[in-house]
């Protein structure tokens, strides 16, 4: 993993800067906030969201792109953020988790996980609110298989997936 | 002032939706790895890429020059910090074989992950760089993978112990001597079937991850980790480090789900605290998915024999078991007990007379240490039972719910000793299985098979089930004891009322995803009469619910909701003596019913418990001699475990062409006794299926033969995604439990319980015709298509 670089040449935690690491400014909108930060061209997404702007509710369950623990909305449409440069981002809007609720009440999507129990221990359950509610935008009245075919990318060990596809069938019926 | 008015009519039995939720659906929710600690230096542990090696040499001094490093140490540079070697806190014979197993090996690699050398620096990337010059250099011995090639002693892995066999344990139990040789002998039909338990890897969403957090003017430590158990944790890590127990504090934020894979004390855990201590520094370290896959325990890992012995009419007589289990490298935490938790379950659901014989013999291999995952030992023995009753069935030449019907326990019989002695207190195995045979619409599904599978049909039908006894809610200390673990099974519980009549709970039990906070605070809504809105759960830290046996084995609720119970019991009992002297009647005219105590007869003469709350806490007028506050505390040991059962029925059409295995329908009838949030109890109940389904379609880490992962990453390992699962079909039974006055039993385990058999029942059942008669797991499509195969070469060999 990179150290991630914040505008006063110090990694998060304090560290130096890595002689010969050739550090990229980019300009990113997270959440409606633009930052401005350097990076090295290594640094994943995720680890800039997480590291360098402190938004941990993106959260990181696999190293193989396998889980989608990390997904978000990149440009509006969810992405493993795991598959993405932190460069690949400059000039982009990024929503992450906790930019889903506005005005203090929660997104639809996750009214509708709530209500319907779509979560136990929540550590998927960010990138599973990120994939469903690009899902919805895509296909705003899925079946039952769509909604499976479409989070195929994010893995849940403890809901057993029936009131996930559930919570998203009800938040599509507007429920 | 809580408006009693506003309170739900019943709490208990609600689908009252999760306080926990709002913190995890918008990311404030902080797990172990989100935690902002300044100055931490981050851990990354070199490990071993043999199964089996000797370490020749160890070279951290590359690793020193990397910029940002701070300390780089060999196994045997820290050999002096340990005051004990790593725990295993269930010796379970006298003469157990238990390998010295330390945070870093020394001398010696015993399984691809091992950790022998470790790295501390100012970033995590600078540590991961580093470790990767860490120069070890080693001498490659043979591995040692297969369960039966390791009883051979053909390659010793520990030279001290001169042999790969852990223990052998014993169950024999007999009404005559002889009576399981006879029952054999006398026997109509005999099965005698072998089944593999494949490995599998936990796969909790969250990896591990630890911080530990020194305070160096004070000697006291904190440490964050992802644990299922900060309790004993807290003691296991004390002991190992020579840390005085009362200046370590384990704290566990937000955890991300466990399945018995964080019910262990792990070598990260213990290296964090030690480097901690020795740098005067914090010390974190997080888990990659990959290290999750071999450096995390894993589960199952067992060869069964079994052996069913039945009268002309298909009556159990005898049961004989004889186990091969795999133990891995080295003993973790419970890992010997976990076969032994299934010892009892053997038998299964059924009426076996004293003719019982099981025997359990555990091997050292070069291969990730097992443990404690979800079941632990009990889905085994179900698999195992469950399975070879259809193997008798299909011996018998009759359908297996008509084989189960004339063995099970009848309601009538409950409470039940079994054979082992353990008391079933409770069951009505009829009710379950006959609704979950009304539910998949047995009858229809039969009808259909004998339509669909015909000769040359390429898909065709098959329908099967598994009933189940869940031996849970661990445990009576005692019958802990008879088995030699080596802690207590009770739970503690404090319920404090606070002046203005909101209520804090401190529990023992380490929720990780079930919703505890909601559930214990119905229970205390339920008792005092309260909103459980009003009622804050305080758990997870040992500085604030000191006493504690942690969440395992389906018992937080019938151990710690029981107690928090027995707590809210003592609170009404002080309450209402304050109640008395206030409104000058006697303790015994009065009623509690709602929030107010009111004086039998006379509603008016009333006082709710927010009043005496603040009397209490004023103690302007208690009765004399009475200590202020409205607190009680609880230990509670239950006289027994918690014993759910239920029936679950599968229904797959499988592809006789591709081998591909599709389940049509899944029903689960699950019976916890009372459920005190139906909404959670089904959310297990779900989860804990799929986890079965897993096991029995997609899950099995691979090795080599020379001992390598070859599962090693989730791109290789198949947790299934939603789209590789069916919706589920669940229905319920409600027998409640007699031993606890809250009537609950145990669900967290239930659903894997349930599911592995009744899937490869299912497909068996669906093959059957074509001469299939078993199905290893995990049933893949390469796996049907072979066990298709091999049964029609055989068929058409002996026709000819």
């Amino acid at each position: 993993m990179a150290p991630i670089l914040v505008h006063d040449g110090r990694a998060i935690g304090g560290t130096p800067i890595r002689k010969g690491g050739s550090l990229v400014k980019i300009r990113v909108t997270v959440n409606g906030t633009v930052h401005e930060n350097e990076v090295e061209p290594r640094t994943l997404l995720v680890h800039y969201v997480r590291e360098a702007l402190g938004l941990t509710g993106t959260n990181i369950g696999c190293d193989t792109s396998s889980c989608g623990a990390c997904s978000l909305h990149l440009n509006g449409e969810a992405v493993k953020s795991c598959t993405v440069l932190a460069v690949q981002a400059d000039g982009c809007e990024v929503t992450t988790i906790e930019g889903m609720a506005q005005g203090g009440e929660m997104h639809p999507m996750q009214k509708a996980f709530m209500e319907n129990h779509g979560l136990q221990c929540g550590y998927c359950t960010p990138g599973m609110v990120m994939a469903a509610t690009s899902l919805l935008k895509e296909n705003p009245n899925p079946t039952e298989e769509e909604v499976r075919i479409g989070l195929e990318g994010n893995l849940c060990r403890c809901t057993g997936y029936h009131n996930i596809v559930k919570s998203v069938l009800a938040c599509a019926a507007g429920d | 002032m809580t408006d009693l008015q506003d309170r739900p009519a019943a709490v208990l039995g609600s689908r009252l939706l999760r306080r926990e939720d709002p913190a995890l659906l918008t990311g404030e929710a902080k797990y172990t790895n989100d935690l902002n600690v300044p100055g931490a230096l981050h851990l990354v542990v070199v490990r071993s890429p043999y199964a089996h090696a000797r370490i020749t040499s160890v070279d951290v001094s590359a690793a020193l020059d990397v910029p940002g490093v701070v300390a780089a140490y060999s196994g045997a540079d820290l050999a002096t910090v340990w005051a004990a070697p790593m725990p295993c806190a269930w010796p379970v014979t006298a003469d157990m074989k238990n390998p010295a197993h330390y945070p870093l090996a020394v001398g010696k690699a015993a399984y691809v992950g091992d950790g022998v050398a470790c790295v501390l620096a100012t970033s995590d990337t600078a540590a991961r760089d580093a470790a990767e010059l860490i120069d070890v250099q080693y001498e490659p011995l043979e591995a040692v993978v297969d369960l039966e090639d390791a009883l051979s002693d053909r390659v010793v892995i520990h030279d001290d112990l001169g042999t790969n066999k852990s223990y052998q344990w014993d169950l024999k139990i007999e009404g005559e001597p002889g009576q399981v040789d006879a029952a054999f002998a006398a026997a109509a039909y005999t099965v005698s079937e072998r089944y593999v338990q494949q490995r599998l890897i936990p796969v909790a969403m969250e990896p591990r991850a630890v911080c530990a957090v020194p305070q160096p003017f004070g000697g006291d430590i904190t440490m964050y980790s992802s644990t299922q158990v900060p309790h004993i944790l807290k003691v296991m890590s004390a002991l190992t480090l020579g840390i005085p127990e009362h200046q370590l504090r384990v704290v566990c934020p937000s955890v991300g789900g466990g399945f018995g894979s964080k019910l262990n004390v792990y070598a990260e855990e213990l290296l964090c605290l030690a480097l901690a201590r020795k740098h005067g520094v914090p010390v974190r370290w997080n888990e990659t998915r990959s290290e999750n896959h071999v450096a995390t325990i894993q589960g199952r890992g067992q060869i069964q024999h079994i052996e069913l012995a039945a009268d002309a009419d298909g009556k159990l007589t005898a049961v004989r078991v004889r186990l091969l289990a795999d133990m891995g490298a080295y003993l973790q935490l419970v890992t010997p007990g976990i076969p032994l938790l299934g010892a009892f379950l053997y038998a299964g659901v059924y009426d076996l007379p004293l003719a019982y014989d099981f025997s359990c013999t555990s091997v050292f291999t070069t291969l990730t240490p097992t443990d404690a995952y979800r079941g632990a030992g009990r889905p085994e023995a179900t698999y195992a039972i469950e399975r070879a009753m259809d193997a008798l069935a299909d011996t018998m030449g009759i359908d297996p719910m008509e084989l189960r019907q004339r063995n099970f326990i009848r309601k009538e019989q409950f409470p039940y000793t079994a054979m082992t002695g353990l008391v079933y207190d409770s069951g009505d195995h009829e009710a379950a299985a006959s609704k979950a045979a009304e539910l998949a619409d047995y009858a229809g599904v039969r009808a259909r098979q004998a339509a669909q599978n015909v000769p040359g049909a390429k898909k065709v039908v098959g329908i099967g089930q598994a009933s189940y006894f869940e031996m849970c809610g661990l445990a009576p200390s005692r019958v802990l004891a008879s088995l030699n673990y080596s802690a207590g099974g009770w739970e503690a519980a404090t319920v404090r009322v606070l002046p203005t009549n909101k209520i804090q709970v401190v529990t023992g039990t380490a929720p990780h995803g079930q919703g505890h906070e909601t559930s214990w605070s119905m229970i205390v809504a339920e008792k005092l009469g309260v909103s459980p809105d009003d009622v804050d759960v305080l758990h997870s830290d040992t500085a604030i619910a000191p006493l504690g046996l942690d969440t395992y084995g389906s018992r937080s609720l019938p151990v710690g909701g029981v107690a928090i119970a027995m707590a809210c019991d003592k609170v009404i009992d002080k309450a209402k003596k304050i109640a008395a002297h206030q409104l000058e009647a006697d303790e015994a005219d009065l009623e509690f019913a709602a929030g107010t105590f009111s004086v039998k007869g006379t509603p008016d003469r009333s006082l709710p418990l927010a009043a005496i709350a603040f009397e209490a806490f004023t103690a302007h007028n208690l009765p004399d001699g009475m200590e202020p506050n409205l607190e009680a505390h609880t230990t509670y040991d239950p006289p027994n475990f918690s014993w759910p059962f239920g029936t679950h029925i599968c229904t797959v059409e499988v592809d006789t062409e591709t081998g591909h295995v599709e389940v049509l329908q899944y029903v689960a009838v699950d019976d916890c006794g009372v459920q005190v949030n139906p909404l959670i109890v089904e959310g297990q109940v779900h989860g804990g299926v799929i986890q079965g389904l897993a096991q029995a379609l997609f899950e099995e880490a691979v090795y080599d033969s020379d001992g390598n992962l070859k599962s090693g990453t989730l791109a290789e390992y198949l947790v299934p995604a939603a789209s590789d699962v069916p919706s589920l079909t669940l229905g319920h039974t409600v027998t409640p439990s007699p031993t606890n006055q809250l009537g609950v039993k145990g669900i967290g385990e239930a659903g894997t319980i349930g599911a592995a058999p009744a899937v490869i029942n299912a497909i068996v059942d669906a093959l059957s015709h074509l001469g299939v008669r078993d199905m290893p797991m995990p049933a893949s499509p390469h796996t049907v298509w072979n066990a298709i195969n091999a049964a029609q070469h055989t068929t058409n060999g002996a026709s000819k």
